[in-house]
Order: C-alpha cells, then sequence, then structure tokens
C-alpha cells in the first residue's frame, strides 16, 4: 500500500518540524513588540510583573503621532493608486503581447527592488536639490511610487498571467471598443489582483522609511516619528504600543491582499 | 506631389479619405503586437527610467565636483580628488570590506535556512499551500524599522534574552555580548531578509518536473543522491536570484548597523548617510555610494558567472 505512494509525496516529519521551527524564528521575534507593548515598566526585561494599557492610552492622546498616522496615510494613499494605476498598463503590455526585448524592459522596471535604498535616496536627494525642489510629503511619495511599481507590476503579472485572452476577443468581436472592453471585461477579472496591488503598495509605503528619510521634509511619516522616538527611553512604550498596532494591521492587510492574489490560482 | 494628389482627394470626398486614414492608423496599432505592447508600456517605462537614469547620472557628475562652504554650493571644476580619497582612505575600504561580510554572511545565512523551508512547501504541502506561503512572506511586507528594532529589543544589555535569563537563574549578569556587534547585523538582518530569499527558491523547486524525480529513483537513486543530482542543480536558478536580491540591499542597509551594530558593526551606507548628513559632503558620498555599487555589481556579476558554470558542469 505506501510503496504505491511516490517517496515525495508521503509526508516528511523531520522537514515538518524544521518548517514549524522556521515559522517560529520569522514570528516569535516580532511577537515582542506586541508582549511589552502592555508592560506596566518602561523598562522591557523579564519578568513582567504588571500589565497595563496605559501605553495605548497615552497613543491615543499623542498629536504628534497622530499627524505622522495622517501623512503616512495620505503618502499611502498617493502612491498606491499612481504605483498601481502604472502597474496595470505595463503588466498588461508584458503579459499580453509579444514584445521584443521584455526581459530587459521587465528589469529595468523591477530594479527598485534590488538597489540598496540608501542609493535611490541619495540619488533622488540630489536630483531634487538640483532642481530647487523642497522636501515635502510629495517629494516621499515621489520616490515610494518608484519603490511600489515594481510590486504592483509582479502582483499584476501574476494575475494577467491567468487571463483568457479570447473574453477580451469576445468582446471586441461583439462590437465593445478598446476602452469599453477594458473597464467591462479586463478590469473586473483583473480586479483582485488590483486590488491586492493597491493593498500592497499601500503597505510598503506605509512601512518605508530609507526613502522616506532622504526625502521627507518638516512632516514626518510614522516610520520617521517612530525613528525619532527611539533616542528617547521613556517614549519606548508607546513606541512598541504603536509597532504592535501598525504590526496587526499590516499582518491582516497583507494576508488579505496575498489571498486575493492567491487563492484561486492554487 | 503624393501630398497634393491626397489633399486633391480630400477635397473631393474629405470625410472617406479621413475614416480610410484612421482605419490605417488604427490597422497598424493592431497588426503590430510589439507596437501596441510599446505603446502600453511606455508611460511605466519613462517614468521608471526618468526616476532612475536621471538620478543617478546627476550623482555620477555630483561625485567629480567639490562642495564649498555648508550651503551646497558647489565648484564644479572636474576632480578626481572624492574617488582617490575613496580608494586610499583606511577607514571607507575597512568599512567596504565588513559591509560585504556581513552580506555575504547574510545572503549564505539566509539561503541555507530558506531552502528546506521552500524545498517542504514545494514537495511535501498538498493542501492548503497558499496559506503556507502567505505565512512565509508574510513578515517581509511589515515594517522592517520595527522588525529591526525588535532584535534591539530581544539583544539588549537589559533586553529580552539577558532579563529572560537572570529571571531563570541560568546567569547573574547580562550577556554584554549579544548586541552591538558585527554578528548582531548578521542576525538581524538574516532574520528580515529570510521571506524575501523564500519565494525565488520556491517557484525554482515547484517548476522541476517531478518525473524527473520518479525516473532518478526508478535508476536507482536514493532521496541523497537524486536530491544532488536533480533537484540541487534545478533549483539552482532560484538559489542564485535568491542570493542577489539579498546580498545587493543589504551591503546598502544602513538602519540594522545603526540600531544593533554599535561601532564595530557600522557599514559603509552609514558612512553614505552621514556624507549627506552630519559631515555634509554630498559630492564625497556620492563617489562613496558609486564606488559601493560598483564593487557589489562585480561581485554579484562574478557570483552568477561561476554559478552558472558551475551547474553546466554539473549537468
Amino acid at each position: 500500500m505506501r510503496k504505491n505512494v511516490p517517496y515525495i509525496e508521503r509526508p516528511n516529519r523531520p522537514l515538518f518540524l524544521y518548517a514549524v521551527l522556521f515559522l517560529a524564528f520569522l514570528y516569535i521575534p516580532v511577537l515582542f513588540l506586541p508582549l511589552f507593548s502592555f508592560n506596566a515598566s518602561i523598562y522591557i526585561a523579564f519578568p513582567i510583573e504588571n500589565w497595563t494599557l496605559r501605553w495605548y492610552r497615552e497613543m491615543l492622546e499623542n498629536e504628534p503621532l497622530f499627524a505622522a498616522l495622517m501623512n503616512s496615510v495620505r503618502v499611502g494613499a498617493v502612491t498606491s493608486v499612481l504605483a498601481t494605476f502604472l502597474g496595470i498598463f505595463s503588466a498588461k503590455a508584458v503579459t499580453r503581447y509579444q514584445i521584443p526585448g521584455k526581459n530587459p524592459i521587465v528589469a529595468v522596471i523591477m530594479a527598485p527592488l534590488v538597489i540598496p535604498g540608501i542609493i535611490l535616496g541619495v540619488a533622488l536627494l540630489i536630483l531634487l536639490n538640483y532642481a530647487g525642489m523642497s522636501l515635502s510629503l510629495y517629494t516621499v511619495a515621489l520616490g515610494h511610487i518608484l519603490l511600489c511599481v515594481p510590486f504592483a507590476m509582479a502582483t499584476l503579472m501574476s494575475r494577467f498571467e491567468g487571463f483568457d485572452k479570447s473574453m477580451e476577443e469576445a468582446s471586441a468581436d461583439l462590437g465593445e471598443n478598446a476602452w469599453w472592453t477594458f473597464w467591462r471585461v479586463t478590469l473586473p477579472t483583473v480586479f483582485p489582483g488590483v486590488l491586492a496591488s493597491v493593498l500592497l503598495c499601500f503597505t510598503v509605503s506605509f512601512d518605508e522609511f530609507i526613502l522616506a528619510f532622504f526625502l521627507g521634509g518638516t512632516d514626518p511619516t510614522l516610520p520617521l516619528y517612530m525613528w525619532a522616538q527611539l533616542r528617547f527611553p521613556n517614549r519606548l512604550p508607546s513606541v512598541l504600543a504603536m509597532g504592535a498596532c501598525i504590526l496587526v494591521i499590516s499582518f491582516f492587510v497583507v494576508f488579505f491582499s496575498q489571498w486575493l492574489v492567491r487563492h484561486d490560482r492554487d | 506631389m503624393s501630398e497634393r494628389a491626397a489633399s486633391a482627394a480630400s477635397d473631393a470626398d474629405g470625410a472617406g479619405v479621413g475614416r480610410s486614414w484612421r482605419r490605417k492608423v488604427r490597422s497598424f496599432f493592431h497588426s503590430s503586437e510589439g507596437f501596441r505592447g510599446y505603446t502600453l508600456l511606455s508611460p511605466t517605462l519613462v517614468v521608471m527610467l526618468f526616476s532612475m537614469c536621471v538620478p543617478f547620472a546627476m550623482m555620477v557628475v555630483l561625485s567629480f565636483w567639490t562642495q564649498t562652504g555648508y550651503d551646497l554650493n558647489f565648484d564644479t571644476a572636474f576632480t578626481l580628488d572624492n574617488y582617490t580619497k575613496v580608494v586610499g582612505g583606511e577607514v571607507y575600504n575597512k568599512l567596504l570590506v565588513r559591509s560585504l561580510w556581513i552580506s555575504a554572511f547574510c545572503t549564505f545565512a539566509t539561503v541555507i535556512i530558506s531552502y528546506p523551508m521552500a524545498y517542504y512547501v514545494a514537495f511535501h504541502v498538498h493542501r492548503r499551500k497558499v496559506v503556507w506561503i502567505i505565512l512565509m512572506t508574510l513578515p517581509f511586507w511589515t515594517s522592517y524599522l520595527l522588525r529591526v528594532f525588535t532584535w534591539k529589543v530581544i539583544l539588549g544589555f537589559n533586553g529580552v534574552i539577558n532579563s529572560g535569563l537572570i529571571w531563570l537563574g541560568v546567569i547573574d549578569q547580562p550577556l554584554e555580548f549579544l548586541l552591538y556587534n558585527p554578528a548582531a547585523v548578521v542576525i538581524t538582518l538574516t532574520h528580515a531578509w529570510a521571506a524575501f530569499a523564500i519565494l525565488p527558491i520556491y517557484v525554482s523547486l515547484e517548476k522541476i518536473d517531478r518525473s524527473l524525480l520518479e525516473a532518478a529513483t526508478d535508476l536507482g537513486d536514493g532521496p541523497v543522491a537524486r536530491f544532488f543530482r536533480v533537484t540541487l542543480p534545478l533549483s539552482l536558478p532560484g538559489v542564485i536570484a535568491a542570493s542577489v536580491l539579498i546580498f545587493v540591499p543589504t551591503v546598502g542597509d544602513y538602519v540594522t548597523p545603526a540600531l544593533v551594530g554599535g561601532p564595530d558593526g557600522l557599514m559603509l551606507a552609514n558612512l553614505i548617510q552621514a556624507h549627506f548628513g552630519v559631515i555634509n559632503n554630498w559630492p564625497g558620498g556620492s563617489a562613496l555610494a558609486i564606488v559601493m555599487m560598483i564593487v557589489v555589481g562585480i561581485i554579484a556579476l562574478i557570483y552568477i558567472g561561476v554559478t552558472r558554470l558551475a551547474t553546466r558542469n554539473i549537468a
């Protein structure tokens, strides 16, 4: 009976154990932030003697924090929409048409994934300085769009690849023009990918620190605000509370968006 | 001549000619797939090319200038001073070599620990594969700053490990060697990038034709021989991609060394950042950044070339 099952399909206990350990290595360190955010002492140390919600209450009354949060949301919203917009066109172009020189073009668009953040940040800073643009949330959004287009394109490409071309052809045969075909056939079909791309780009922009550090003006985004708070030991607990909230929310958002991209492709 | 003929014709039957022109243009668009593709692609490509090439070009130009005064006034006379300082400077070289070593260790560690995980999901998970893939890659999308900061909390003098061990009575004094050294940087970077390494490795493993493995078994290979003769060589493209994807960005990381590296764990990127901050020497910083990119690029190319050659020889 067992002999009929190919070796590769049999359950592999040691590897399963390894997988669990690996996930523990990925997740347990991150979970210390939420854990200590309920710690009454301002020192991060075991044993935790008293539990409190004080840091969360302080966080809600923190005006600069709220301002930074709104800055990040604004930058994230603009970035995610524009990056996805650019991503739709390029993803459709490279998945649907036979384009000569497709691989180098994709490599160029994907380059910001691999270029160290500091190089991108510094180079953009030099350009902005030369152009005489003052640093603001707009310049941060500019950097973030550059960073997010590869993510948007990768997400959308995987969606367009599973797309049946004959649907569009049928729509054209039935007399719809290209624009209406796009609105009524293409977009609804790839919509989960578009939504996933918007959510992922928002998360990337919301959490991005290095580009914001170089391109940010006087209005800080949330990661910049946290970075500034890290210097003050007595502010640490509220940073932990804030970090815990950010982690929990981005986990849910990313899980949902990844599920959107992948669930019906398995 | 033909123009005049066309205008004469349009005088005779303006609407008809207009339509035929439009049809010609449209049929050109429809017939040439490549052209349509490029038209669709061009906005994104132009934006990306412009916003990468122009800043880089300006950085290169700036690296041959000198900064005069504090207010970002530049002396535009061509000079190689910035480069001779970088190439000859002991501090620069030391930091560059250290950055490369730290990244190399981190890349190696990340690929080694990610490979079995990717292998498990590719070959041994049959139900709910999506959930596994999402779980593996999820941390990559969450705040990088927080993921780095968490290691400061764990490894710190009064951190999780030290206070936990004291609480449990294993040690009396906090261990000082945990934080602020290159090892802490390597651990933190490995943790931060592990989720990124998995995907390319997983994809290359998933692509392997299962009948090849059956063929190897039928021809008498045991599990170990089969792994080294079939699975590993066929998954090498994924391993190469993962290594490059981690090595290149980590060399330029400065958040991790700034938070957990201490003075001995500082990397070249910290110095680049300082050139645009407290040191306030933009041309010098540009030269540093360019030298770093060139060195990293050469190493990555050599690595890709050598591994490709090795794979070909195995096959």
